[in-house]
């Protein structure tokens, strides 16, 4: 039996970290940034043991934890890993130290937003997103689903960009302000449904513990709950709460526009974070929670998902194409893509069980949900090097700045063609998983989102076109200094990764597959 | 005769009153010190008495019992149960926060006047006389002894406010709270003494009553009204219990609860919201329910559509103040009527939620209160649009307060979403559709609590900035202790659940098991 | 070593010389050249040997060299790659082979290697001369050396990479990898030259134009993946009878909709019409990258990956009507007409070959519509060779041509113009030479030029194959492709030069000559390789030297595997007959298209001089049939339109504002509340209360008066209540 408790300890390590440095003084900024980004390096390292000691042949979860939590709610603190949960833990804490490394220029903002106060919320951030990977509870679940917003909201709300303002209610707000406000309440408001559902199933099963639930729920015909309507409409029902809410996050068309907000108002490494691992939350929801406790419903609705994967697809890279604001571009380039892996979930929702289909189409979207946290946050990044030289995001005012930056504008290039779904760089595999999961099952909706996948090339295009291409903007020679080591090396492991999983995808999807194959053959 | 605990712990505050008024006026360190020393000594007290309920034992432990008025069938006859053994912590930790918060050392180059500069002597005197009357009532077993604790610990607010509350409208709040009080005991003494008579042990041991009434003793006992004859239960239930659940701030009588906070000192709008509405709340639970389960098995439905608009209402209303402390009273009777909600569904899950959120709900209201004290001796001002920047100044308050907030917007992971959530689940099972009415206030709290924490916390500082510091150390101290009540309790709620729901056990075997 | 391990190795020398290149010799034009003409190398060597093992097997066609890996996991099957050579790539690998080393040896000199830093070049303009002193101490212009020189064989590396990868690859999956990183390679050269917003703008153009194409073709490539649940080429092949089930389409059966849906990708990539529109704008790019994209790689990446899929077309065949290849013919014939008439007007020198490309790519898919296999790649092959060879030509021809603009030093004159051309034959005999050799095999010179022979064979096939009027339309073609040929010939190179810069024109170095004169032995020999086998007197000679006579289609057609899988190959037989027996009409047809067209182009252009003389700048043939402007009218506004609507109308305005609205109800109904209803429970409040109002505005410390009265009430009211129930009981 493996080594138990190495999961408490990756999820608890970073908050560990964060209250010994809420003990350091806040002056030392240097102390402090390497504490956060050794401190992060902790889990990911655990991880990656954890991935060598995994085994992939082996159905159900491994490292497993269950302790008492909430007994009279027969609520427990039960952790545990499989193939799908793992190669998302392992996408956070790569993401999380990377993020951290990015931010070493954040500097205080006030006495109370101090850098300081920047890292513990990362570090805490980071337990939240990894808590949700690794609960096998459903109240669990949905401590850290909730626990998450907050460091976010903060991330936001405080060290977001300056400029900006954005109306609501006739009255000017600044766009950071708006934007976290729109992120925290929007979502809540999201897991509103979830959250009753969550109650419900709590009632009727007398238990939260997903492994049981697995067996009893869909099955589960007397809900011992006075509703006055039937059992399929009271499971309809809690199925399109978990949905919304999950497709809030992810987030799917029309449940999208808090997105390009939050992105483009979020400090840089928040944006990194942001699109690289929370949006995977929802997807993951799906896969965790939707598929295997609604299967009919999931079933009979897989065609409304799909379509709204299509809307996401198209209207996502269509408003991003529209885009003079460069984050925002690439904020509108994450609803495209995850319109991708919810595409794929639904083709494996209307065909589950039936056949490789579905599985190759699971495939393709968790291996999409891990290559878009690659390439997006590589994005994002990106974006904000550029920000931080010229102050502005505004294409407009880009152009030409290839001969002044060559070597970034190399990065930017090489990570514009991963997002864009280049064959032979991460994208293009799991987009092709996608695609050729969904189209036995769901043929015209794959088709229709090919315009979207067309548009996916017309908006990275007019991104390089506009930053790097054309006559130089006179007014930035000599003032636009080339990206730095540090820099560099935030950006080098992406771009391997990205490369690697390109060429040889085999080391990440076969644990992928092996999982898919348990949860859903 | 074992240790003598609970009657030590109602006697401390009372005595400590005592000596404070024996000290000359001008003493305030001594006097300070004392109510300090006492607050620890209760405070310590309810730690072991918490802690040392044997949850497998007998539903009613650390029992004493004196005769007092033989004649009538009173006793002094004190205990606790699973559900007023937190409210007893409660009680000691609000006490003991609250002294702190008033300790007032003034500053000078501040401009600071915070906690009490005013006749402290009498402040303290009657802030203790009023924590031993929630003392008792919390243990009384006897229904006279209850009512006697009750309104020692409802006069003293009267004073506290009219003489050291906000100068513009303590007189009104004083006077509506008391009316509203008194009133509200009233009818339910009225109702008490119907019990009383009815049953005929000539005792007021509630105990004794519980028992005979499981055993029948009102059966067939009914009122002739208007020649209908009405249950006994049935009809005198809503007396008992709506007159105690006033005090809990049920709609439509929760209008004296926000005036009686805006105009209260901190120590003393600490001491309302965060005990003396759960006194109400606990009371109506105590004598309204165990002693008439018939008749709360028949309003149930009625109560909780007034929890209902208590919590949606209360939510509501409070989005839209200005005024920072009436924005929490409003959320204090939006959070109560959780609680009386979880009354109502007289499940397993709905009480035990309410006895958390009572809990959750003192300790939370109390830091809020104390935090908006610390705002207002600053800046003088609680007007919500006229602040901002407070974290520049009070990181740590900040901090605080942020912790608070998400303990009142149910944030997950700490003690407000592991109060509200079983409520939830104990609604479910009576009602669904209540469920997901009372669930939209998650959502409007959420809102108004993320407002208040930007702009009054975040953004810019006004012109006052530079004539006003951070806290001291004992506020920290006290906010401190708060946070951590309300984060261990989230983070491990299996320290407070089983207790409790150990009490809920023993109640719902009056309703024959559930 | 392994033959399939050196398969296999192929295609890595130049990505390896690209990740060099951009990671470390990217300072050194010294390195970087020798790194990129070193690995060009390699793969020719490689592809070299490959070819002759491959000449030495038996029934190549029948075993081939293949090498699979699996590589992707996909639910309990796994997905495998690999590498495979068969007769039909071996030829393919054989002319990539020599055109890309030409083309590697070629970028040398054109890029000025050697020359002296410009004066005023910046990064991503072409060089525009730097000022030399000689001994003399006279200061004149010369050429300048390319100031992004590295960075252009980083690029051309990874092209010749991903046209390795294509040829090479024994799947659809590797090969689609190879065919889009060459998409992002001509999207990279084309916008070489990247602040020059006319290359900017035809970059982007050649990539979202190709990417229309390539989102069908992916659909394509996935469909027949979930049908026949392999990519693998010989395994389709072998189970083509899980693809011929009749769909709700139409009636149509699947293969028909995938060979639609391929074949959409090669009017993408091949630049058939619609589609075409990106090709002669791709000439904003330096010249080996037309020739790159042109010849070597990109456009016949289009018509191989068709050829590859013939089986699959053939197998589409439902009751006798076969929807690909008809689509295929149809396009292809309309292509290759349409294209020549556009070229006939251009007077770009590099334009017009690159339409008589798109025209030239429309002969090889109207063959394969008609079933013409072989013919088809042999068109394909020899076109390779002397297209490249041309463009290679009127590369250096511009070469001189700039040289000549840096001596007069008049910028105003387009050096790609063939109106200020003329004479030139003097001044670069090489250069006049190969391109004559190189225009004449376009033109279908007969008997000598490889052109010939292939031109040929595709009208045999298709008058054999009974489409009377695709031969008509071709023959018509094919003369105004010896008319627009000559046309270019007479204009560059004969006559006087019409402009002092002509004058001053000058031979270009030797690194561009000897690829020049390397691809024209090509452009004539390799047609020699194709001669039918009874075709008078010269069907003969080989069998008479000891070869297989028209060794080249034994050669090819055994790629195809034995009764198209299960189908029979109508089409197929049709051609094989038609090689097999002689027939005089085509002959006679190409004999008189080929020279009357040149003698037509000759005897008009010897005497035009200027170009409002020329007859054929008509306008709308000058303007391409205006298909730019109806393309930029129609799709091009309706995205921008699109996108505006989502990006602000939709998103901004509809969703949000419901959000909004939502949002505002919140303080709506809670100040609604707090005044009504609140408002009356307090009123009555204070009513019960009386007097608490009057008290509110008292501002006295302590009433105990009010409050005893409370107390005094409360106990009152007590007592009531005792008396009545002691009464009671």
């Amino acid at each position: 039996m493996e080594p138990t408790r190495v999961l408490s300890l990756i999820l608890f390590s970073p908050t560990l970290v964060a209250l010994i440095m809420a003990f350091l003084p806040r002056e030392e900024k240097t102390l402090l940034r390497w504490t956060a980004l050794l401190g992060s390096l902790v889990p990911f390292g655990l991880t990656v043991a954890v991935w060598f000691g995994f085994d992939q042949g082996r159905a159900g979860f491994q490292y497993v934890e269950n302790y008492v939590w909430y007994p009279t709610l027969n609520a427990t603190y039960h952790l545990g890993l499989d193939g799908l949960s793992l190669s998302m833990v392992l996408l956070t804490t790569l993401l999380t130290p990377i993020a951290i490394l990015a931010s070493f220029n954040v500097e205080d903002v006030s006495k109370a937003y101090s850098v300081k106060a920047y890292m513990i919320l990362f570090l805490m951030l980071e337990t939240g997103m990894l808590g949700v990977f690794l609960s096998l509870d459903l109240l669990l679940f949905f401590v850290f689903w909730e626990i998450g917003l907050v460091p976010m909201f903060f991330l936001i709300n405080q060290w977001g960009s300056e400029k900006g303002e954005r109306e609501v209610f006739g009255k000017m707000i600044p766009a950071r302000q708006y934007a976290s406000y729109k992120f925290m309440i929007y979502t809540m408001a999201g897991s509103l449904g979830l959250l009753l559902a969550i109650q419900l199933i709590g009632v009727a099963a007398n238990t939260y513990d997903l492994t049981k639930l697995y067996q009893i729920w869909p099955s589960m015909a007397d809900l011992k709950v006075p509703f006055g309507l039937g059992v399929g409409t009271i499971k309809t029902m809690a199925f399109w709460a978990f949905a919304v809410a999950f497709a809030l996050k992810v987030p799917l068309w029309p449940f999208h526009t808090w997105l390009p907000d939050a992105h483009t108002e979020a400090p840089t490494a928040g944006s990194m974070i942001l699109a690289g691992v929370l949006l995977k939350l929802g997807a993951y929801g799906f896969l965790r929670l939707v598929l295997p406790l609604f299967p009919i419903e999931s079933q009979t609705y897989a065609p409304v998902l799909a379509f709204l994967a299509m809307m996401a697809i198209v209207f996502g890279a269509w408003a991003a194409y529209g885009q003079t604001d460069f984050k925002r571009l690439v904020a509108y380039s994450s609803v495209n893509h995850m319109g991708f892996v919810v595409l794929g979930i639904a083709a494996a929702a209307a065909a589950l069980g039936k056949g490789d289909d579905a599985v190759i189409a699971l495939n393709g979207a968790v291996m999409q949900m891990f290559n878009h946290g690659l390439s997006a946050a590589g994005m994002f990044f990106l974006v904000g090097v550029i920000y931080e030289r010229t102050h502005t995001r505004n294409l407009e005012e880009f152009g030409g700045l290839f001969p002044l930056v060559p070597v970034y504008g190399g990065i930017l290039i090489f990570t514009s063609m991963a997002s864009l779904g280049l064959p032979g760089l991460n994208g293009f595999i799991s987009e092709f998983l996608v695609v050729r999961g969904s189209w036995p099952i769901l043929p015209l909706y794959t088709a229709l989102s090919m315009i979207g996948l067309f548009f996916t090339g017309a908006y990275i295009l007019k991104g390089i076109k506009k930053v790097l291409h054309g006559p130089t903007n006179e007014k930035w020679i000599g003032h636009l200094t080339e990206i730095n080591p540090r820099e560099i090396l935030v950006m080098a492991p992406l771009m391997v990764l990205i490369l690697w999983i390109g060429v040889w995808p085999g080391w990440l999807l076969n644990t992928i597959n092996s999982a898919m194959l348990m949860l859903f053959k | 005769m074992q240790f003598p605990v609970l009657t030590i712990i109602v006697m401390t505050p009372m005595v400590a009153a005592m000596l404070i008024l024996l000290f000359p006026a001008e003493r305030k360190t001594e006097i300070r010190a004392t109510a300090l020393a006492a607050s620890v000594v209760a405070l310590g007290l309810s730690l072991w008495v918490y802690f040392s309920y044997d949850i497998t034992g007998p539903q009613y432990q650390f029992i004493e019992k004196y005769a007092w008025l033989p004649f009538l069938g009173i006793d002094f006859h004190v205990a606790v149960d699973g559900i007023s053994a937190p409210l007893v912590l409660l009680t000691g930790v609000v006490m003991f926060t609250g002294v702190l918060i008033s300790w007032g050392e003034f500053n000078p180059e501040q401009h600071l006047s915070a906690g009490i500069q005013d006749r402290p002597r009498e402040f303290f005197a009657f802030l203790f006389l009023l924590a031993g009357g929630v003392f008792g009532v919390f243990v009384a077993q006897d229904l006279f002894m209850l009512f006697f604790f009750y309104e020692i610990a409802v006069f003293p607010m009267y004073l506290l406010i009219a003489i050291w509350g906000w100068i513009k409208t303590r007189e009104y709040a004083a006077m509506k709270l008391t009316m509203y009080l008194f009133i509200g005991s009233v009818i339910s003494l009225i109702g008490a003494l119907a019990i009383y008579f009815s049953v005929g042990l000539n005792s007021f041991d509630m105990i004794k009553l519980t028992e005979a009434i499981q055993s029948g003793a009102l059966n067939g006992v009914s009122v002739n009204l208007f020649g209908s004859q009405i249950p006994f239960q049935v009809f005198w239930f809503p007396f008992v219990f709506m007159g105690f659940a006033i005090l809990g701030g049920i709609f439509p009588f929760h209008n004296w609860s926000p005036d009686g906070h805006v105009a209260a000192p901190t120590a003393v709008s600490m001491f309302h919201a965060g005990v003396l509405m759960k006194l109400g709340a606990f009371a109506s639970l105590k004598v309204g329910i165990m002693l008439l389960p018939e008749g709360a098995t028949y309003w149930a439905p009625w109560i909780m559509g007034m929890a209902l608009v208590n919590v949606v209402y209360g939510a509501f209303i409070a989005s839209i103040q200005q005024d920072f402390k009436y924005v929490i009273g409003f959320s204090s009777v939006s959070h109560m009527g959780l609680v009386m909600l979880g009354f109502s569904t007289l499940t397993s899950q709905g009480l035990l939620g309410a006895g958390m959120q009572m809990f959750s709900h003192g300790v939370m209201t109390a830091l809020f209160f104390a935090v908006v004290g610390m705002i207002y001796d600053r800046t003088h001002t609680r007007q919500i649009p006229e602040l901002g920047g407070i974290s520049k100044v009070m990181p740590f308050v900040t901090v605080a307060f942020i912790v608070g907030g998400l303990v009142s917007l149910g944030m997950p992971g700490l003690s407000g979403f592991a109060a509200e959530f079983p409520i939830f689940m104990g609604v479910w099972r009576v009602s669904p559709w209540a469920a997901i009415l009372a669930s939209i206030s998650i959502v409007i709290t959420a809102s108004y609590i993320v407002r208040i924490m930007s702009s009054v916390f975040f953004g810019k500082l006004p012109h006052y900035e530079h004539h006003f510091g951070d806290v001291t150390i004992l506020d920290k101290v006290a906010l401190a202790t708060l946070s951590l009540v309300m984060i261990t309790i989230g983070v491990y709620p299996a320290v407070m659940d089983r207790l409790i729901s150990s009490g809920v056990e023993h109640i719902l075997r009056l309703f024959g098991g559930a | 070593m392994e033959i399939t391990t050196l398969i296999l190795l192929l295609p890595l020398p130049p990505l390896l010389a690209f990740f060099l290149i951009v990671l470390f010799t990217n300072r050194s034009r010294l390195l970087s050249s020798i790194i990129g003409v070193g690995a060009a190398f390699l793969s020719w060597l490689g592809a070299m040997i490959v070819f002759i093992n491959a000449l030495g097997v038996e029934e190549f066609g029948k075993h081939p060299f293949e090498l699979s890996i699996p590589w992707l996991a996909t639910g309990s099957t796994t997905l495998s790659i690999g590498v495979m050579i068969d007769p039909l790539s071996a030829v393919v690998l054989f002319f990539v082979g020599w055109t890309v080393l030409m083309i590697f040896l070629y970028s040398v000199g054109y890029h000025n290697f050697g020359q002296p830093k410009g004066d005023h070049d910046k990064k991503g303009l072409p060089p525009h001369g730097a000022t030399v002193t000689d001994e003399h101490g006279h200061s004149h212009t010369v050429l300048s050396v390319e100031p992004m020189y590295s960075r252009f064989f980083a690029f051309i590396g990874l092209f010749a990479f991903g046209m390795y990868t294509l040829v090479v690859s024994n799947n659809l999956l590797t090969m689609f990898v190879g065919w889009e990183v060459m998409g992002l390679c001509s999207y990279l050269l084309i916008g070489f030259w990247f602040q020059k917003p006319s290359a900017r703008a035809a970059a982007i153009k050649a990539f979202l134009t190709t990417r229309v194409g390539d989102v069908f073709m992916l659909i394509g490539v996935v469909w027949l993946y979930s049908l026949t649940g392999t990519l693998n080429f010989r395994e389709i092949f072998s189970h083509l009878d899980k693809v011929t089930e009749v769909t709700s389409l139409f009636g149509w059966s699947a293969a028909a909709w995938i060979g639609i849906l391929l074949f959409i990708g090669t009017i993408g990539k091949s630049a058939q019409f619609p589609l075409h529109v990106w090709l002669p704008d791709a000439m904003e790019g330096p010249t080996p990258v037309s020739a790159m994209i042109h010849a070597a790689t990109m456009v016949s990446a289009g018509v191989y990956a068709m050829i590859r899929m013939f089986p699959l077309f053939e197998s589409a065949t439902s009751d006798g009507f076969n929807p690909p290849m008809v689509m295929l013919m149809v396009v292809g014939t309309f292509t290759a007409l349409f294209a020549a008439t556009i070229a006939v007007a251009q007077n770009d020198i590099k334009r017009v070959l690159a339409y008589s490309t798109i025209s030239q790519l429309g002969f090889m898919l109207a063959a394969l519509g008609t079933g013409a296999y072989v013919a088809a790649t042999f068109h394909l092959v020899t076109h390779a060779f002397f297209k490249a060879l041309l463009f290679l030509g009127s590369g250096s021809v511009i070469h001189g041509m700039e040289h000549g603009v840096l001596h007069t030093g008049n910028h105003h004159v387009d050096p790609q113009d063939m109106y200020n051309m003329g004479g030139l034959r003097k001044k670069m005999p090489i250069t006049f030479w190969t391109f004559l050799i190189g225009g004449f095999a376009l033109a279908g010179f007969p008997l000598v030029t490889a052109g010939f022979w292939s031109k040929d064979e595709i009208l045999t096939e298709a008058l054999h194959g009974g489409y009377i009027w695709v031969f008509g339309i071709l023959a018509l073609a094919a003369l105004m492709t010896a008319f627009y040929t000559m046309r270019q010939i007479t204009l560059t190179f004969f006559g006087e030069p019409r402009t002092p810069e002509a004058e001053h024109a000058h031979e270009t170095p030797w690194t561009m000559t000897v690829p020049l004169m390397v691809l024209s032995f090509f452009a004539i020999t390799f047609g020699w390789v194709g001669i039918p086998e009874h075709f008078p007197v010269l069907g003969g000679i080989p069998k008479a030297l000891g070869f297989a006579s028209n060794w080249f289609h034994e050669f090819v057609i055994s790629s195809l595997p034995a009764g198209g899988g299960g189908h029979e190959g109508l089409l197929r037989l049709a051609s094989e007959e038609a090689a097999a027996a002689f027939d005089p009409i085509p002959l006679i047809t190409s004999l008189v298209v080929a020279l009357g067209g040149l003698a037509l182009g000759w005897w008009y252009y010897s005497k035009v001089t200027k170009v409002e003389q020329d007859f054929f700048q008509i306008k709308i043939l000058k303007n391409k049939y205006y298909i730019d402007e109806i393309y930029n009218g129609s799709f091009v506004r309706l995205a921008g339109w699109l996108s505006e609507t989502f990006a602000v109308f939709i998103d901004r305005q509809i969703i949000d504002g419901i959000l909004h609205a939502v949002a505002s109800t919140v303080p709506v109904i809670g100040s609604f509340l707090r005044r009504t209803i609140d408002a009356f429970i307090n009123w009555i409040g204070d009513k019960i209360g009386s007097g608490t109002n009057s008290v509110g505005q008292e501002a006295k410390i302590l009433q105990p008066g009010k409050v005893q009265q409370y107390l005094v009430a409360t106990m009152a009211l007590v007592l009531v209540a005792l008396l009545f129930f002691i009464t009671r009981n």
